[in-house]
């Protein structure tokens, strides 16, 4: 057991947890963030994607304790004053989430495809970026359409504020 | 996952003194193979040493060909490193196609060398950039490193901290997924030199892991092209056979891995 | 149409709480002195159990409690069970063998259950059930269905000679024969339909709090029909009567059908957590779930299609073999034969059919519906022979479905089944336009140049859907009703609750229901709460599977409806001393028509409930239930077109283009209702091309109990699809609803192993086409 301390959501966190706990359980039995999802046991289903210092990574294959003194996001923490995030308001939009398991995983890992990629998406790139993701509901038509959405409308808000 | 307990090292020799003082204890880098396989209950170190924070096993450096990667590298920053895309593309694309964007934020160099997965891509490139690992007490070549499935040459303790080769005048990697796990079912590092030496380096696919396939490189040394591989045959005698692929598929996966990455170099 | 009423894609109302992390499913929930379970699993396919040592277990850190079958038998929890009886052709009823939620004598596939360890963390529960010293005395084990009929096979249950559960007929035999007699030719085939992992994102999980004040049990669980739960485990397993068991499906990360069935792990956390004293909470892992859920489809069949000189089909004889693994699961009969060979007529009219169905014991998890249930199979088995055929009679696949089409309705099949509404042609010409068919042969010589080869093929689909007419499949074994209810509840301000025996677990339920309320009262759908998934709010209801929610649960909420609006009607025509039939409700307002006297919906609601001033006689309130039983299945119906390209080099088939023509009759929301195909497709696709089950035949270990070997589709798989819909109402609901939540899954998977087979000239191939599969079929013909 020890105190494991880090910022999640912008807000100063600790809490007594065994070594061996994962951040993902951290995150959802510590600190009560259950938006934050297993899906599988062999890091690939993404279901568990939240933001590290920034970088987009698979919370049940890190440990709480390895994410000691790091800056987290997760699905939670996207919305800002109640305004769901230009990539959530995209999957709402396009119909990109259908039971909705996946979805917070699928949303930090758009967010993070579009920071590395910005506006030049196309669906291929988006695709292929998905390959740490799954979902079992959509057949991923409508998860592709809401990130290029998204894409979009990022990109160009980018360019207005230039 | 079994009780363990964490130690976080701030430098080579701190990782070093951790590890040592430990009963069963493992060096824990990104942790995308060492985590998942304590989660299965597969592995059960007493003890974990973290090195992602030690600051000289992190970054690329290039000094004209010469390449030099700290161990804690992430995928991610070797494939997206400038400096080594401008003399080296091919590890880039390689370490582009590791795992998902997920995995290559955390995974690191170092750690997959030193695990030896059969199905990795590392080893492939390492053995086909004749790269040499240094580790915290010495430097071996990538020849006599990959030492058999999931073996290396690495003492009990030793660690390495980075990874370094010459640049070659062409070089490419092609490798074929499995449809499930997106691991390579086979993989071809292929690379020549200016003095004409050529090597071709197999992943995915060797029943003892990587290896280079001299039939291929002969060929390749005499005409580099995709077409000199037609005549080669590879054996599929030794290679790995699975519900996915046998051996014979793999065969034929091998040799047409090597003829794109010829074609793509 | 309004913006939110019948026919609009309104977005979600659910999203946003998916979107922020803000939904609750089952593994989300925890109540105060909540402890974690873990279930010891026996590592073997087939053994006797000679004993269970818990003493090192027991001392064992942060321990609770352990528990095993015998415990439970004592506490007379029943054995699990299947609800829909079969009879075999000689008469005799289905052969099922014992369930015990917890083995105590026999374990029959790798992941039965014998014991659970429940302690303050789950890292200590497992830590304990690897202490827990099981010895096995190991049995030979037979994991296929063909294999395990044969002589001197492993035995599973002694109720079960030769591991055979029935042997089943439909239609004539004897009209069948004479056909294939007859015929001027004959297409033969033997066709497997592989087995699947249906792989909800959200694995299973249950809480089972015991109250012992109350003596009353709370029961969290991934379910698609909790009613059906509570029913089951009260009414068969003996856990406690339905008054003293609430069963609450939270949001469920989806089912395809394997969240329908009742499972051990419910029945058991339940039980331990009255034995144990705290609230215990189970929580599947991926592996568990390979092992442990349903699994789908795990067909053999040989079939042969007679044809006329005019290439008209006169006949169809099939025999299939179904595993269905070590027990029999909820619905399991059902599959193979009501939801199966009732629709071997497809789209087609086919004088003569007959099929014969023998259902097996085997070494490897029950197997039960999932998405399709039963029709992928007969769709598969109909569409690949009947492209085989177009082949060997040298004619066009689309000419030759095109010939045979039943073009007249109702159209009585010889297979039970009545089909009510449909236009084939119209979906077969709409895809066919929409994929460029005729385009076809100049993008095949183009690929050629690249040395790629290029297919096309199609497929015709027809399903059973709004399952069922209740007096129908009582006749046919079933066990229970499949009506469904609904209650609408206006509140005093207006707003409206309407509770639902539905469940919704991806479906947007929460939309497309509040959808109805919209169209007929005009107000917005926020003033509309779908409550479902909770027995002690909702009256009893079915659930949601065999895409029934949209045809049977929303005919519930119409009848409701009805009821709510004849009364509202009633009290506005009191108010403003009019005649009730000149009273329309439009735009959220009751109004007397060719007056300008109009009373706003919340004032009636208001009325309805301050009953100051109502008609004579009324009760107050405006609040009506409605219990709604289809008098006929709906037939949704299809034509898909894939086209691939394969790599010859590897083997790799990309799907270039994947076109789907679908008639569902009325739409409520076509934005949900594409999401809905996009699965199904998707899942489809998965089935045709990458998915397998795949158990060791040797020693009956899976080897496919991960996504390291599971091959999931992921979004590079697949290509965006090309929808398009021709809609026929459907006669027989108040909606004119067919349903699209499996049509996708029924309808790809013939049309992608049509094209795959048309690119490489070989029609040797089973699914899924993996990569080695087709480079070696290529290969064969070469």
């Amino acid at each position: 057991m020890a105190k494991v301390k880090m910022t999640v959501n912008g807000r100063q966190v600790g809490a007594e947890c065994e070594d061996r706990t994962l951040l993902v359980h951290f995150l959802r039995e510590n600190l009560a963030l259950t938006g934050t999802h297993v899906g599988c046991d062999t890091t690939q289903c993404g279901a568990c994607v939240v933001h590290m210092d920034g970088r987009s990574v698979k919370s049940c294959t890190i440990l709480a304790a390895q994410a000691a003194g790091s800056t987290i996001l997760t699905i939670e923490g996207l919305a800002s004053g109640g305004e769901m995030h230009p990539v959530q308001a995209a999957f709402k939009a396009n119909h990109g989430l259908q039971c909705g398991f996946c979805t917070p995983g699928m949303v930090m890992t758009a967010v993070d495809m579009i920071r590395r990629h910005g506006a030049n998406l196309d669906e291929a790139t988006v695709r292929a970026e998905l390959d740490g993701n799954i979902c079992r509901c959509t057949g991923y038509h409508n998860i592709v359409k809401s990130i290029l959405a998204a894409a979009a409308e990022m990109g160009g808000v980018q360019q207005a504020a230039e | 996952m079994y009780a363990t307990n964490y130690h976080r090292a701030s430098s080579v020799q701190d990782a070093v003194k951790m590890r040592s003082a430990a009963d069963e204890g493992k060096y824990l880098s990104g942790g995308m193979t060492l985590i998942a396989t304590m989660k299965q209950r597969l592995a059960s170190p007493s003890d974990l040493v973290d090195l992602r924070h030690i600051p000289d096993l992190n970054g690329v450096s290039v000094n004209g060909k010469s390449v030099r990667i700290g161990a804690a590298t992430t995928h991610y920053d070797v494939a997206s490193s400038a400096e080594l895309k401008a003399v080296c593309p091919a590890i880039c694309a390689l370490a582009h196609g590791i795992g998902d964007p997920h995995v290559r934020h955390m995974g690191t160099i170092g750690g997959s060398v030193a695990n030896n997965d059969p199905a990795a891509d590392y080893p492939a490139a390492l053995l086909g950039l004749d790269a040499v690992i240094v580790t915290n007490v010495r430097e071996i070549k990538a020849g006599a490193f990959f030492t058999g499935l999931f073996e290396t040459a690495l003492e009990d303790g030793e660690m390495i901290v980075a990874i370094t080769f010459d640049a070659p005048a062409r070089a490419a990697y092609a490798k074929f997924r499995n449809p499930a796990s997106r691991y390579a079912m086979t993989g071809v590092f292929v690379a020549r030199r200016d003095n004409g030496d050529v090597r071709v380096a197999v992943t995915g696919a060797g029943g003892d892991g990587v290896f280079r396939h001299s039939g291929m490189e002969a060929a390749l040394a005499a005409n580099w092209s995709a077409d000199a591989l037609s005549g080669v045959s590879v054996d599929p005698s030794g290679l790995l056979s699975d519900i996915h692929a046998g051996a014979e598929y793999r065969a034929n996966l091998v040799k047409v891995m090597a003829k794109r990455a010829v074609a793509a170099a | 149409m309004g913006v939110e009423g019948i026919g609009a894609s309104v977005a979600r109302k659910e999203d946003k709480r998916f979107l922020t992390g803000k939904g609750r499913y089952t593994d989300d929930m925890s109540v105060p002195g909540m402890k974690y379970a873990f279930f010891v699993r026996s590592p073997y396919a087939h053994a006797k159990i000679k004993s269970i040592d818990m003493s090192a277990a027991k001392d064992m850190p942060g321990v609770i409690g352990i528990l095993e079958g015998k415990q439970l038998q004592a506490d007379a929890i029943g054995n699990i069970i299947c609800g829909w009886m079969i009879h075999s052709r000689d008469g005799s009823p289905m052969k099922m063998g014992a369930w015990r939620p917890l083995a105590h004598e026999t374990v029959r596939y790798v992941g039965d259950a014998v014991a659970i360890v429940v302690a303050d963390s789950l890292g200590e529960a497992r830590d304990a059930a690897e202490a827990v010293v099981v010895e096995y005395d190991v049995l030979p084990a037979v994991t296929e269905a063909v294999k395990a009929l044969e002589a001197g096979q492993p035995q599973l249950h002694p109720e079960a000679p030769n591991n055979l559960i029935f042997d089943w007929q439909l239609g004539d035999g004897d009209a069948a024969d004479k056909a294939i007699a007859e015929a001027a030719h004959v297409t033969e085939m033997t066709i497997r339909n592989n087995r699947l992992a249906p792989n909800p994102m959200e694995p299973r999980a249950t809480l089972g709090i015991y109250d012992s004040a109350e003596d009353h049990y709370t029961c969290y669980t991934t379910s698609q029909n909790p009613h059906v739960a509570r029913l089951v485990m009260s009414a068969f397993y003996n856990v406690a009567p339905e008054n003293k068991l609430r069963v609450i499906a939270p949001d469920v990360g989806g089912g395809f059908g394997s969240k329908i069935y009742i499972y051990p792990e419910e029945i058991v956390c339940l039980w331990a957590s009255k034995k144990t004293g705290v609230p215990v909470k189970w929580t599947c892992d991926r592996t568990e779930a390979f092992l442990t859920d349903a699994h789908g489809r795990d067909h053999v069949s040989t079939v042969k299609m007679a044809f006329d000189k005019d290439n008209r089909i006169t006949g169809l004889k099939v025999d299939t073999i179904a595993n269905l693994g070590a027990y029999m699961s909820l619905f399991s009969s059902a599959v193979p034969t009501y939801l199966y060979a009732t629709l071997l007529s497809g789209q087609y009219a086919i004088p003569a059919i007959h099929a014969n169905v023998r259902t097996v014991y085997t070494n490897t998890v029950p197997v039960d519906a999932y998405r399709g249930a039963g029709r992928p199979e007969a769709t598969y088995l109909l569409e690949r022979t009947i492209e085989t055929a177009a082949r060997e009679l040298g004619v066009s696949p689309a000419e030759l479905r095109r010939k045979n089409f039943i073009r007249t309705f109702p159209y009585q099949t010889p297979v039970i089944m009545t089909y009510d509404a449909g236009d084939y042609e119209a979906s077969l010409e709409a895809a066919m336009a929409a994929s460029d068919w005729n385009g076809f042969a100049a993008r095949k010589a183009e690929a050629a140049r690249r040395g790629m080869k290029r297919g096309i093929g199609m497929s015709c689909y027809i399903e059973a859907c709004g399952i069922a007419p209740s007096a129908a499949v009582g006749s046919l074994g079933a066990g229970v009703g499949l009506w469904e209810s609904a209650e609408v509840r206006v509140n005093a301000v207006g707003t409206i609750e309407v509770m639902t025996g539905s469940h919704s677990h991806g479906q947007g339920h929460e939309t497309t229901f509040a959808q109805l309320i919209a169209d007929r009262f005009g107000i917005p759908i926020d003033n509309v709460n779908i409550v479902h998934g909770d027995t002690d709010k909702v009256q009893m209801g079915m659930g949601t599977y065999g895409s029934r929610s949209g045809a049977v649960g929303m005919s519930a909420v119409v009848k409701a409806l009805d009821k709510v609006e004849a009364k509202a009607k009633k009290i506005a025509a009191h108010l403003m001393e009019a005649d009730e039939s000149d009273i329309v409700i439009e735009n959220g307002e009751l109004k007397v028509a060719g007056t300008d006297k109009v009373l706003p919906w919340f004032q009636v609601a208001l009325a309805a409930y301050t009953a100051h001033n109502l008609p004579p006689g009324m009760e107050p309130g405006l609040k009506e239930g409605a219990f709604y039983d289809p008098s006929n299945f709906t037939f949704p119906a299809g034509c898909y077109i894939c086209e691939v390209e394969i790599d010859p080099e590897t083997g790799t088939t990309e799907i270039v283009q994947f076109v789907a023509a679908d008639d569902f009759g009325n739409i409520i929301n076509p934005m949900i209702v594409e999401g809905q195909v996009h699965g199904g497709i998707a899942q489809g696709i998965g089935q045709a091309l990458l998915e397998n089950v795949h158990y060791d035949p040797q020693n009956g270990q899976l080897i496919t109990a991960s996504y390291m070997d599971y091959a999931m589709p992921r979004a590079d798989d697949l290509p965006s699809f090309k929808l398009s819909h021709q809609n026929t109402p459907c006669p027989s609901n108040p909606l004119g609803i067919k349903g699209c939540g499996e049509a996708g899954a029924i309808g790809s998977p013939p049309a992608l192993i049509n094209a795959i087979t048309d690119a490489i000239g070989n029609n040797n191939l089973t699914m899924p086409a993996t990569p080695q599969k087709v480079w070696s079929a290529i290969n064969a013909v070469n």
